[in-house]
């Protein structure tokens, strides 16, 4: 299949599950108090990381065929996405300031004089367009390592808590070897290995991000193993699977939220650190901030590309992080319960 | 009566640094059908191990190293791990002594009971619910229909405990062992779950197995009473007969020690010294080291049963003595 089939696919189970999300959220009691309260303290970090969202959602949704006046030299055989669509600017020779009707070096006209908000790059590529295309880049960093390396952590985690003895001895030697190695060798080799696509970065970070969820799962399921509701159902003769899956992991699923939030913004900027170091993702923002360090030591600087693509990752990190706060708080079972 | 429950020699080890202790040292009680036995004894002595020996549910390391146990007359050690499964909840149910975490906070009490009654049973949700409800309204929880759909933590101490007496009782056990029922309860509400439990006791037919250190509980719901001491049952008899004429030291100075019967204005009188850790129970008799009445052949002997009165079971030499020269 095509790869932007894949993606439309992705986006429709995507758009599904928000909405399967949505109506969970309303029906139950306490995940709709935790909302209404997240969206009281927290309203616009909320609509930001929508607007990131709605951006990246527009950017994965592509078909092949159709033209526009703005943009020239694309094959007509390429999918091109909705931003691509409206925002693919002309492409110019060379630099251009925001708003500029002549190149930054040397007055030439520009193809498309005052159509680049944000200016263009060194080959002429609209920064703008760029930096909303980063989006997508960022959140399925994000998105697609969490979802590797969470359920990864959940079961290891879980079962070396629940069950203890050999499990317990087996995924803690697994746990100190990968926390005992410098992370960012070890990411770096990875990717080496698998080579450098986006499937392979987000793999390469979850490998390496998963101990630390593990070591926090472990510990809780220690933890709720105790409880005598736990050995109430194992009275009533419940079997472990299902204590397992009814009577723990629903009793983790608040720390399982606050940990995707967090690992989330902290895997935005790992990736940026990554593309400093060349083995990045192409088009992300950490890219285009290492392709436009050189750029400041011209003269005249050039500034428009860094920041642009500075201030995108910056205000998704800012927030994600307030809301991940927000959320910490609103989720906490020894506050939820005093609001109640 | 015949004998619902019967256990011969159980033995329950733990590996302790310098060699495995009998937590429970081969202990024989049996539980009639439709009786209260009540299992009394102070924090320690093995009585809630006794408890999780006859459901299998010893906590690791520990483990059963010896004896029978058979619930009409199956023998529950031998049994295949599914098929003990079944026993528990379906032949014997446990209620815990801390009501506030023994339900899972974050599902609501209906869908508790009805996933116990529907482990056993094959009956719909809808069904379980209903039953649950009806359950509710047996022990006494006031606007039963209404608290099915709450969650654990809008729920009182009191309420949660007929929860989960409901939770135990929803798969229609022939023995509910409760540990400690009303320990963390205020004394009112103590009083409540009592009534219930005796209540549902006398409706349903079933036997319960109490186990608990309050003497005054015995009191109220027992029909015969096993006292333990230091992983032995010491003594063994109907409640009046064991209230009336306590034949073990032991048990003589727990009641004596009961504030209800002492005179008033005047010290409680207690048992001198204290429980001997595991590691250095004597070699006789275990109360050896803090009864009044002790000669040399209490260090030497562990005493056997001996039966004084009408199923007044007693291991004592002391007791023994007295009896045979009176």
């Amino acid at each position: 299949m095509e790869s932007h089939v894949v993606s439309n696919l992705v986006v429709a189970v995507l758009v599904a599950a928000g909405a399967g999300v949505v109506l969970a959220v309303r029906r139950s009691r306490m995940w709709s108090a935790a909302f209404a309260s997240l969206w009281r303290r927290r309203r616009a970090a909320l609509l930001v990381v929508g607007v990131y969202v709605v951006i990246a959602l527009l950017d994965s949704v592509s078909w092949v065929g159709g033209t526009d006046g703005r943009t020239d030299a694309v094959s007509q055989h390429e999918a091109r996405s909705v931003i691509d669509r409206v925002f693919g600017g002309r492409q110019e020779r060379s630099y251009s300031a925001p708003f500029a009707e002549a190149e930054f070096y040397g007055s030439a006209p520009l193809r498309d004089p005052g159509g680049h908000w944000l200016g263009t790059d060194m080959i002429g590529r609209d920064v703008f367009y760029l930096t909303l295309k980063g989006a997508r880049v960022a959140l399925l960093i994000g998105g697609l390592t969490s979802l590797i390396a969470i359920p990864l952590a959940l079961l290891f985690g879980v079962s070396a808590g629940y069950f203890g003895g050999r499990i317990d001895d087996i995924v803690f030697f697994v746990m100190s070897t990968l926390a005992s190695m410098p992370g960012l060798l070890l990411l770096i080799a990875l990717i080496m290995v698998m080579g450098k696509s986006t499937l392979a970065v987000c793999v390469a970070l979850a490998v390496t991000g998963w101990v630390g969820f593990c070591r926090v799962s472990r510990g809780e399921t220690l933890k709720l193993r105790e409880l005598e509701y736990v050995s109430a159902a194992r009275a009533l003769g419940v079997s472990e699977m299902r204590i397992v899956l009814r009577h723990i992991l629903p009793n983790l699923m608040h720390l399982v939220i606050i940990t995707f939030v967090l690992m989330f913004s902290g895997l935005v900027l790992s990736e940026a650190i990554l593309s400093w170091l060349g083995i990045g993702v192409d088009g992300s923002w950490g890219q285009m901030i290492d392709q436009a360090r050189n750029e400041l030591s011209r003269d005249p600087v050039v500034w428009w590309n860094i920041s642009a693509a500075g201030a995108a990752l910056f205000g998704l990190i800012l927030a994600v992080n307030f809301v991940g706060d927000a959320l910490r708080d609103v989720l906490d079972p020894r506050t939820v319960q005093e609001g109640e | 009566m015949t004998a619902l429950l019967e256990v011969g020699g159980l033995t329950t080890r733990f590996p302790l640094p310098g060699g495995s202790v009998p937590i429970v040292d081969g202990i024989d009680f049996a539980v009639r059908r439709g009786e209260v036995l009540a299992l009394v004894g102070e924090s320690g002595c093995g009585k809630s191990m006794t408890a999780l020996s006859v459901m299998r549910l010893v906590p690791k390391p520990g483990r059963i190293t010896a004896g029978s146990v058979r619930l009409e007359g199956r023998e529950l050690l031998e049994l295949p791990v599914d098929e003990m499964r079944r026993v528990r909840g379906a032949g014997i149910a446990m209620i815990f002594q801390e009501p506030m975490t023994s339900l899972n906070p974050v599902t609501r009490v209906g869908d508790q009971v009805a996933e116990a009654i529907r482990l056993h049973e094959k009956v719909g949700r809808a069904a379980a619910l209903d039953r649950c409800r009806v359950l509710f309204d047996q022990v006494g929880i006031p606007d039963a229909a209404a608290r099915v759909h709450a969650y654990p933590h809008q729920l009182s101490g009191g309420i949660k405990q007929r929860v989960m007496i409901a939770m135990a009782l929803s798969t229609r056990p022939k023995l509910l062992i409760a540990d400690e029922p009303t320990t963390a309860l205020d004394v009112t509400v103590q009083a409540q779950i009592l009534r219930v439990l005796r209540d549902l006791q006398d409706e349903l037919e079933m036997s319960i197995l109490l186990i608990t250190h309050d003497l005054g509980i015995v009191n109220e719901l027992s029909d015969r009473v096993a006292v333990m001491y230091a992983g032995r049952i010491i003594e063994t008899a109907p409640r009046p007969s064991l209230y009336s004429r306590p034949r073990h030291p032991y048990t003589q100075g727990l009641l004596r020690s009961m504030p209800a019967l002492a005179p008033p204005g005047e010290r409680l009188p207690e048992i001198p010294g204290v429980v001997p850790s595991p590691r250095d129970w004597p070699q006789g008799c275990r109360f050896a080291t803090r009864c009044a009445h002790v000669f040399a052949r209490c260090r030497a002997e562990v005493p056997g049963p001996a039966l004084l009165g009408e199923e007044h079971l007693v291991h004592c030499h002391w007791a023994a003595d007295a009896e045979a020269s009176s």
